[in-house]
């Protein structure tokens, strides 16, 4: 052996074993998927999602036929889950309310999220007169009347289903930034700020990447809030003329009407707010997951 | 712990703060009481500016004028004990009661008939309802502000016990008429001294069988008995407390409890448990009052095309729909004034005898001779006002018309203020609607479609015969050859279809068996004084 | 501190004349107005009634005079209740929705903050599963489905309480209203506690206290509770003046006399004053209990400045 051919790394190992380094989201993604409430209510979450998504080829009638003989009817071998008012079949309406339901949760939730988080952030880092401004203009905007915005959105834009979102997220994002901001607050005292300050981190970099991240905690937990807040609030928007219009339903719908005939026709209660329940339960448990993996001290 | 320690206090102080606010509980029960529920908070108990049903339930209990409605809602005497009418129809003298009393002991004199009648047309009063007595001589000018002196209104107290009022011209209907809260009336010095406030209680003098002696706002109205009413020895009841509840699953849980004596009305989900298990106390009383849906007559192809009008209104199953959607024994409607009124026989449309199965082939039959079929699809929209009943009726309707004849209707619905505004500016192609009767005359419901309504002729009605036929109609003096015209006018009216009448309205109610002297009618107003509670 | 409350009252001021301004104008813009009924008036009537609530003049003198009121105290009379100013309907509603809604406040946070504790410390057990998912319960049904079924089975059923009405405002008129409030608040709270408690029972000077000998009790309860609130005072806030403010549906369903219902029937009645009313009065109360969750944040975190 001579010098040249020795190896050129003491105890060097070949390529294909090579030590890959693990990132912060490998390793958070690696423990949610320990986590098997979350992964359990992921996979029904899916079911669900692609029961109502492909409802019409599941539904064994369109969502606007109505059976006449068996109006406002308990559940049977026609309707597995009875028949409303109308004599529509409950479980058709149910599969289609979910995809207007699910939509508006998801898409009002992270519209609310990013605003949310980015206004709360910015306002609780930078502090004093920018802080004063941006919360007043919090303030403001919750204190006026939502019913006149959501009556002007119709006015103005007409009935577009895309004014869902707009008037769902317009409202949820001023308690998701009020929530984060107070965590800044407190956050950007702490040391490892100050010494990412010191290691002239640039002010967006500080907010984005460690700021931020330390606020996930809470804001999860907002999440799981604001996701079954937005599905209702949907259902009072439809009563002011905006949002779905019959024969279109969604889970917010269903459930005000099977309040009003609790009494008489519980089944109209019962089944959608099961599937609300479920569907809640599990971005509950998603969220909780998620928040443990992404917990750095979390071992 | 410190933390936990202060929320205890606080949490018992708070609780302790609810409990004092408190009053102390009512008087002893030796005094009868009666709980009726009234469906909304009223908007004035004003007898010239209030407009709807709960202030006018409330106010039957309050105020008395010259004529009251008796237990089956015709006119009787009220204050007025008797009255002549000249033979033209124009004069009538009012003899007024010697013993008619404010509640404050003061007597009811002519002359506070005068007051009340000019403040109920002065146009500062800005009171609704002031067209209604367009009927006394002078009293459209006034309320349209070309008049000015309110003393040139046709009424005269011609001594303290006798009043006379001067029409425009013959008028069969003038003393139901006078039933109405915009004719009754106010105490000059109460309304002079607290101005807006004179309604409430401690302010407030009235002349009715009760006073007002509690207004808590959404929460319940209490009206005592007035010693000083003429007939207070004929009122049994002591106590009467109204309840503003806008919930109906609510109201009628809470009778079921005891706690609501009478409903004022019942949830239609309820009314087959309600038929078996309640049917003493439910009433089911036909009320005057139509259900129908709006054709925008300015608008293609509806508004053109009377074969689609009719093809549309035969293809509605208006049986199924009373009997299985809406439920309370509502009478399918094929006419657009509804049974009920003395003496007028309502007009009909032609398939008023048909069977469905009839109506359908008809309708069929029709919409092919317009150009629509399956291959072209004809293409509606309803627009009715948030409510559930509207909601069920639409897609009933929707569904029937798409199962015969293959149209597609879309529905959509509005909240109150803008469906209003959109039914006036004529944006829509079908509207639901409905009309309540004011009082019992078949012109109430006529007059709606005149070419001179402005706005209240929402579907842009107009044909020069059915306005002349009215015009003949509001000039004769005999009542019977009266009705005959307006029963023409009506089927005229029909033979166009600017509407299509969907059912006659039905009140429906729950009425405790202790109370007694309850009679139905076509009105649906019962007045406390006329009841009793039992035990 | 003082300095900064102060400052906060003064920027109160152009803060609602903000909220004012945009909120007048946003209902003018609006479809139908406060007179508009299924039964038409005539011409004249309508004249006559616009010309009593100023109405015909235009909009910026309305405005003007709105605000010359204001000053003097005047909410106005009320378009929709024409009986009753709007002051006396406001201030009669919310002696009874402040009363329903603090006790519920209070109820649901001693409630809320205790499940939630003990659910954090007890972190993935089967108790924290348990009443998370009760917690979750709570948050999933909606309170137009809690109210209806309290008054079902304890008013009707039972017969333990009155099914609704405010009676003459005594305890047992109103023991469901606050329980049907307090419910979804208990599982909210309890999950921000419990989501916040485990990151502070992680963090180092509750370490520390532990280590120091501290009983686990007296570290819970003095030094990790306290660091916890933060994210629940954060929400707390709002939240308690929608609370206090009145709950529509509660209103309705069980007929409380609050301010709660006016946020909703005045915008559908186009109650110009009323809704102006109500919210000049919610808009305060924001502001206010802002401040005092600011103030708090100082006492939870001392390490909270405002600079």
């Amino acid at each position: 052996m001579t010098i040249a051919t020795l190896p050129d790394r003491p105890f060097s190992v070949p390529p294909e074993e090579a030590i890959r380094g693990r990132s912060l989201w490998a390793d958070a993604w690696r423990r949610l998927l320990r986590n098997r409430a979350a992964v359990v209510s992921a996979i029904v979450l899916a079911l669900i999602a692609l029961a109502c998504f492909g409802a019409s080829w599941i539904s064994p009638y369109p969502i606007d036929d109505i059976d006449w003989e068996n109006i406002s009817t308990g559940p049977s071998a026609l309707h597995w889950f009875g028949t409303d008012e109308n004599g529509r079949d409950l479980f058709t309406r149910i599969l289609y309310g979910g995809q207007v339901s699910l939509m508006v949760g998801i898409v009002a939730t992270l519209v609310s999220l990013m605003i949310g988080v980015a206004w709360g952030a910015v306002a609780g880092y930078f502090g004093g007169r920018i802080d004063s401004v941006m919360m007043r203009t919090v303030d403001i905007l919750y204190s006026l009347p939502y019913m006149f915005f959501v009556i002007l959105l119709v006015v103005f834009f007409g009935r577009n289903i895309l004014l869902i979102f707009v008037a769902l997220g317009a409202v949820q994002w001023l308690d998701m930034a009020r929530i984060v901001r107070g965590q800044t607050l407190s956050l950007k005292r702490k040391e490892f700020i100050e010494a990412a300050h010191a290691s002239g981190v640039s002010t967006v970099n500080v907010i984005r990447r460690h700021i931020i991240p330390n606020t996930l905690g809470p804001v999860v937990v907002y999440i799981t809030l604001t996701v079954p807040s937005v599905i209702l609030t949907e259902s009072f928007i439809s009563f002011l003329g905006l949002g779905v219009q019959e024969p279109q339903t969604s889970w917010g719908v269903l459930i005000a009407e099977g309040a009003r005939v609790m009494e008489t026709a519980p089944w109209s209660l019962i089944y959608p707010a099961i599937f609300l329940g479920v569907t809640l339960f599990c971005f509950n448990f998603i969220g909780d997951g998620l928040r443990d993996a992404l917990d750095p001290k979390d071992r | 712990m410190r933390i936990s320690k202060m929320m205890a206090t606080l949490g018992t102080a708070a609780l302790l703060g609810l409990a004092s606010a408190a009053s102390l509980t009512g008087p002893a029960a030796a005094e009868t009481v009666i709980h009726r529920g009234n469906g909304a908070e009223p908007e004035s108990l004003d007898p010239h500016k209030l407009t709807g049903v709960p202030e006018a339930n409330i106010l039957y209990d309050l105020s008395e004028g010259l004529l009251v409605l008796s237990p089956k809602a015709e006119p009787a005497p009220g204050v007025a004990e008797s009255w002549d009418i000249s033979d033209d129809g124009t004069t009538y003298t009012f003899h007024l009661r010697q013993n008619a009393k404010w509640s404050n002991g003061d007597p009811v004199t002519a002359e506070d008939f005068v007051y009340s009648l000019r403040r109920a047309v002065d146009p500062a009063t800005a009171s609704d309802y002031a067209p209604i007595l367009g009927v006394i001589k002078n009293a459209e000018p006034i309320i349209a502000g070309e008049e000015k002196d309110l003393a040139k209104l046709g009424v005269e107290a011609i001594d303290p016990q006798t009043l006379k009022i001067t029409l425009n011209s013959s008028t069969p209907y003038f003393l139901g008429l006078l039933t109405h809260s915009i004719s009754w009336p106010v105490h000059k010095a109460t309304v002079e001294k607290f101005g807006d406030q004179w309604t409430r209680p401690g302010n407030s003098v009235t002349n009715g069988p009760y006073t007002i002696t509690e207004w808590t706002p959404q929460s319940r109205i209490v009206l005592t008995k007035n010693p000083n009413f003429w007939d207070a020895a004929n009122v049994k009841i002591d106590k009467v407390v109204w309840y503003p509840i806008d919930d109906l699953a609510e109201e009628f849980k809470r009778f079921r409890a005891g706690e609501l004596d009478v409903t004022s009305v019942v949830p239609s989900d309820q009314i087959p448990w309600i038929r078996k298990n309640l049917a003493k106390q439910y009433h089911n009383v036909p009320y005057l009052g139509t259900y129908y849906y709006v054709v925008n007559l300015t608008k293609e192809p509806l508004g053109s095309d009377l074969k689609l009008r009719q093809a549309l209104a035969l293809a509605i199953d208006r049986k199924i729909l009373v009997e299985k959607i809406t439920q309370a024994g509502q009478l399918p409607a094929y006419s657009w004034v509804p049974p009920g009124i003395p003496g007028y026989e309502p007009a009909q449309t032609s398939d008023a005898k048909m069977s469905q199965a009839e109506r359908n082939e008809m309708a069929k039959k029709l919409l092919a001779e317009a150009g629509y079929g399956p291959d072209k699809p004809l293409n509606v929209e309803i627009l009715y006002n948030t409510n559930e009943n509207h909601r069920k009726i639409a897609i009933a309707i929707a569904g029937m018309w798409k199962k015969t004849l293959g149209v597609n209707a879309a529905i959509t619905n509005q909240e109150w203020k803008v469906y209003l505004d959109t039914r006036d500016k004529k944006q829509f192609e079908l509207v639901r609607a409905a009309w309540i009767g004011d009082y019992a005359d078949a012109s109430n419901f006529l007059d709606l479609f005149l070419s001179t309504a402005g706005e209240r002729n929402d579907a842009g009605y107009n044909n020069p015969k059915f306005d002349e036929l009215m015009k003949k109609a509001s000039v004769t003096a005999n009542p019977q050859e009266r009705n005959k015209i307006l029963h023409d006018a009506e089927q005229v009216f029909l033979n166009d279809l600017p509407i299509i009448p969907i059912y006659h309205y039905t009140n429906n109610y729950l009425v405790a068996d202790k109370v007694q002297g309850w009679v139905d009618n076509v009105l649906g107003y019962q007045l406390t004084r006329y009841l009793s509670v039992a035990g | 501190m003082l300095r900064f409350a102060v400052k906060r009252a003064f920027g109160a001021i152009p803060t609602l004349l903000l909220i004012i301004a945009i909120t007048f104008f946003m209902m003018r813009l609006a479809p139908g107005g406060p007179f508009d009924k299924e039964r038409k008036v005539t011409a004249e009537v309508e004249a006559n009634l616009r010309r009593a609530y100023h109405l015909d003049e235009p909009l910026w003198m309305q405005f003007g005079r709105y605000l010359g009121k204001l000053l003097q105290g005047d909410f106005g009379p009320s378009f929709q209740y024409k009986d009753f100013s709007v002051n006396e309907l406001i201030w009669n509603g919310f002696d009874v929705s402040w009363r329903l809604g603090l006790s519920a406040m209070i109820l649901a946070f001693c409630i809320g903050v205790t499940i939630g504790s003990i659910a954090a410390l007890r972190q993935n057990s089967g108790v924290d599963y348990a009443t998370m998912g009760l917690a979750m319960t709570g948050i999933a049904v909606p309170n137009f489905v809690v109210a209806p079924i309290l008054t079902l089975v304890f008013g009707l059923y039972l017969s333990w309480l009155p099914v609704g009405g405010w009676g003459d405002g005594d305890l047992q008129h109103a023991i469901l209203p606050i329980t049907a409030l307090a419910l979804p608040q208990i599982a909210v709270i309890a999950r921000l506690t419990r989501g916040s408690m485990i990151e502070v029972l992680r963090s180092n000077f509750v370490r520390t206290a532990r280590a120091k000998g501290l009983p686990e009790r007296i570290a819970v309860s003095r030094h990790a509770v306290k660091a916890a609130m933060l994210p629940v005072v954060s929400y707390l806030g709002p939240w308690t003046a929608n609370i206090i403010t009145g709950s529509v549906i509660i209103e309705q369903i069980f007929g409380i006399p609050g301010t709660g219902r006016y946020f909703v029937t005045a915008a559908l009645n186009r109650d110009y004053t009323l809704v102006l009313g109500v919210v000049i009065f919610y808009g305060a109360i924001i502001i206010v209990l802002n401040l005092l969750v600011d103030l708090i944040y100082g006492w939870l975190d001392p390490k909270v400045r405002y600079d």
